[in-house]
């Protein structure tokens, strides 16, 4: 599909035009203007770098998506050359227009950082390249491409035959294959279906699906509208938390532009199509990430879940058939679609095809947010990417999977990332957020700090996970101050396993997971904290050795 | 007999109400727009007032019982006034390793307030965030709106000293 778009539908599509510049650009600087680089006055350094080179119609400076190193911004990337500069500050911008200066015509894109060149770009593929505001910047970069297709070319059930060849996987944790949740929905009997878009990213320590939504939120309209299609639905939400201010904003402008262009709404591209989009905020429950709970709070309710089946599958929002996707999963199918889906099945290992969008926080140098294959072992991921541990201190465990998940420690650093190869480690893949942990770590205020969080966020439906959590927490806030006893740690284990098979949802089910998981690799530290009342890590309010002795 | 629906009169004259009323009459004045009401209110007020819930629940036809129930399940929400100035403290997992509790412990000993609490002088409130996904940039504090990363306790209390 190679014609223009305003070719084709003169009427309501505007030409593409990207640089108002009409001469041929020889350097453009591209700005992050994600969130985080935003809190460093990113926007600020779009204007100051617009005014200084005002007049010089060679150079272009363009707002982009995150460009994914956020340790080091506000951050500038030379096109050209593919030359970062980091930490900008719009006082001092001349390095910026030095490394612009210096661009010669024709220059080659130099070899980056192992940071950028390991990495693996198909949710993310648009991200550092094209403005997250402009519909035409995105159309340019091959946007809309995979609808078009998908609306000129196949039939929904040709659609769902290749996302289930792809090999895709629900990207928000459980790893439902996707292919298989769209034929569901597509099969289910009712006038009206529904396509959700789950932008509630409550795991602490994850912000792919934000970095989405700043970056490229046409990427997740267009999934959205070709999920439309391959199930039959005319209405979609994107449930989005309301933590997300810019995420929410830029979503906003780019459902209006998307409908304004024939992207949304009736007669999508010309065809029979019809498929309007809305945004529902959160206002910050962790459990409405649960589908049964996020349609609750859809319908304007309190987000409690409700036991399953019904599958929202089958009797969704409004008892209507429903497809709840993840926004990463969704951001995967138009290049899916696009590019056909052998070349996607061909990423990744066994039953774990593809990429996977992580953000890589804590004790690590390069924090930031990556998409690697799977497959790729903890190590390069940590080390190679992430650039190991600040001030060479010993790496302790890297966390997965948020409060459902566990801790991965050094030994099995070299296990390749897949979700069956976290689960029998222990841990989780969840939505993708890998805390680094080092020496001064203590992981069973790490397993404190993660039941002190489902305690609160339990929504308080199911006895087990009301009640179990605050157990669990209390019996950990013992061990923390050294007052328990080997009694205590053993009720713990058996109440966690309780809380375990007997929760509604996720939430009480994951919940003693960062328990299990610690006591599985770190169960010396417990014993330290309860037989020698110390804690190695000097992180619990403990009495020390010598006072015990005293 | 169904009882004849007509709409509330917003509880005084601010005009801040109308916001709330127009965003209610965008999502047809339904049950579902409950969520998205109670938003628009504590945009509008900053904080939820029991007129705000009434006049919500009366023009959408929700019970108060369950308006209330739902304003207080999420944690976004607010039915105290806040001070003038906010910060809110992320406690997500990356910030929590980093140095999330004694930017906290800083706010009791400096400042005499705590998590949901606000200074004697109405000034200043402190909030906590379970993770407002700033996690390259831990530990991260909004002030006013604002996010600041990578916050070092003794330049921010200055700065909220200051204030």
């Amino acid at each position: 599909m190679s014609e223009n778009t305003a070719a084709a539908r003169p009427k309501r599509h505007r030409t593409i035009t990207i640089d108002e510049n009409a001469g041929p650009t020889r350097a453009s600087a591209h700005v992050c203007e994600a969130a985080s680089c935003m809190s460093g006055n990113a926007s600020d350094v779009t204007v100051r770098l617009r005014e200084l080179t005002e007049g010089h119609s060679d150079v272009l400076i363009k707002r982009v998506g995150c460009l994914g190193l956020c340790a080091a911004g506000p951050l500038v990337e030379i096109a050209e050359t593919g030359e970062m500069i980091e930490n900008v500050s719009p006082d001092d911008v001349q390095p910026v227009l030095d490394a612009l200066a210096a661009v010669k015509p024709g220059a080659e894109r130099q070899t980056q950082a192992p940071f950028f060149e390991k990495q693996v770009r198909v949710a993310t593929e648009n991200f550092g390249k094209v403005d997250p505001e402009s519909l035409d910047d995105y159309v340019a970069a091959g946007g809309f491409q995979a609808l078009r297709r998908v609306l000129s070319e196949m039939t929904s059930a040709e659609v769902r035959d290749e996302i289930t060849e792809s090999g895709l996987r629900g990207r928000g944790g459980a790893g439902y294959p996707t292919g298989l949740k769209w034929t569901t929905v597509a099969k289910a009997n009712g006038d009206k279906k529904y396509v959700i878009c789950n932008a509630d990213e409550g795991d602490p320590g994850a912000f792919m699906d934000r970095s989405v939504l700043e970056s490229d939120p046409f990427r997740v309209l267009e999934g959205m509208a070709i999920a439309a299609f391959a199930v039959h639905a005319s209405e979609g939400y994107v449930y989005c938390r309301a933590e997300y201010p810019l995420a929410v904003k830029r979503l906003q402008t780019a459902i209006r532009l998307a409908q304004r262009a024939g992207y949304l709404g009736d007669g999508i591209m010309d065809t029979s199509l019809a498929f309007t989009v809305q945004i529902r905020l959160g206002a910050g429950a962790f459990v409405c990430g649960e589908e049964t709970a996020l349609i609750a709070s859809v319908e304007g309710r309190r987000g409690t879940p409700r036991p399953r089946p019904p599958y929202p599958a089958v009797a969704g929002l409004w008892g209507s058939p429903t497809l709840i996707n993840n926004v990463e999963s969704l951001a995967s199918v138009p290049t899916i679609l696009r590019d056909g889906p052998e070349g996607y099945a061909a990423i990744g290992v066994g039953k774990s095809k593809g990429t996977k969008v992580f953000a890589l926080a804590g004790r690590v140098v390069n924090t930031g947010m990556v998409e690697v294959p799977m497959g790729m072992t903890l190590r390069e991921i940590v080390y190679d990417i992430g650039g190991g541990i600040p001030h060479d201190r010993p790496f302790k465990a890297v966390q997965t999977g948020g409060p459902s998940g566990g801790c991965i420690p050094a030994e099995h650093l070299d296990t390749p990332v897949s979700y069956e190869s976290l689960i029998e480690l222990g841990s989780f893949m969840g939505s993708g957020g890998m805390i680094v942990m080092d020496d001064t770590s203590c992981m069973v205020d790490v397993a404190k700090y993660f039941q002190d969080f489902c305690r609160d966020e339990s929504c308080g439906k199911c006895t087990p996970c009301r009640v179990g959590t605050t157990q669990m927490y209390m019996l950990l806030d013992l061990i923390t101050k050294g007052e328990a006893t080997e009694d205590d740690l053993a009720q713990l284990e058996r109440l966690a396993g309780i809380v375990q098979k007997m929760s509604l949802c996720g939430l009480g089910q994951g919940a003693p997971n960062p328990i299990f998981s610690t006591l599985r690799y770190f169960r010396d530290e417990y014993m330290a904290h309860i037989v020698d009342k110390t804690c190695p890590a000097g992180v619990c309010p403990i009495s020390k050795p010598a006072e015990v002795v005293a | 007999m169904p009882i004849p629906y007509t709409k509330p009169a917003p509880p005084n004259d601010d005009k801040r109400w109308k916001i709330v009323a127009t965003r209610m009459r965008r999502l047809g004045d339904r049950p579902e727009a409950l969520i998205e009401a109670l938003h628009a209110a504590q945009e509008a007020f900053g904080f939820l007032d029991d007129d705000a819930l009434e006049f919500v629940g009366d023009t959408l036809g929700v019970p108060h019982s369950r308006v209330f129930g739902v304003a207080t399940f999420y944690s976004f929400f607010t039915l105290k006034p806040q001070g003038d100035h906010t910060c809110v403290v992320c406690t997500g997992t990356a910030c929590y390793i980093t140095g999330a509790g004694d930017i906290i412990e800083a706010f009791g000993e400096r400042l005499g307030v705590k998590p949901k609490g606000t200074t004697e002088d109405g000034k200043l409130s402190l909030l906590t965030a379970r993770c407002i996904g700033a996690c390259s940039l831990a530990p991260a504090v909004i002030v006013d709106g604002e996010m600041k990363g990578k916050a070092v306790t003794d330049e921010l209390m200055a700065e909220l000293e200051a204030m």
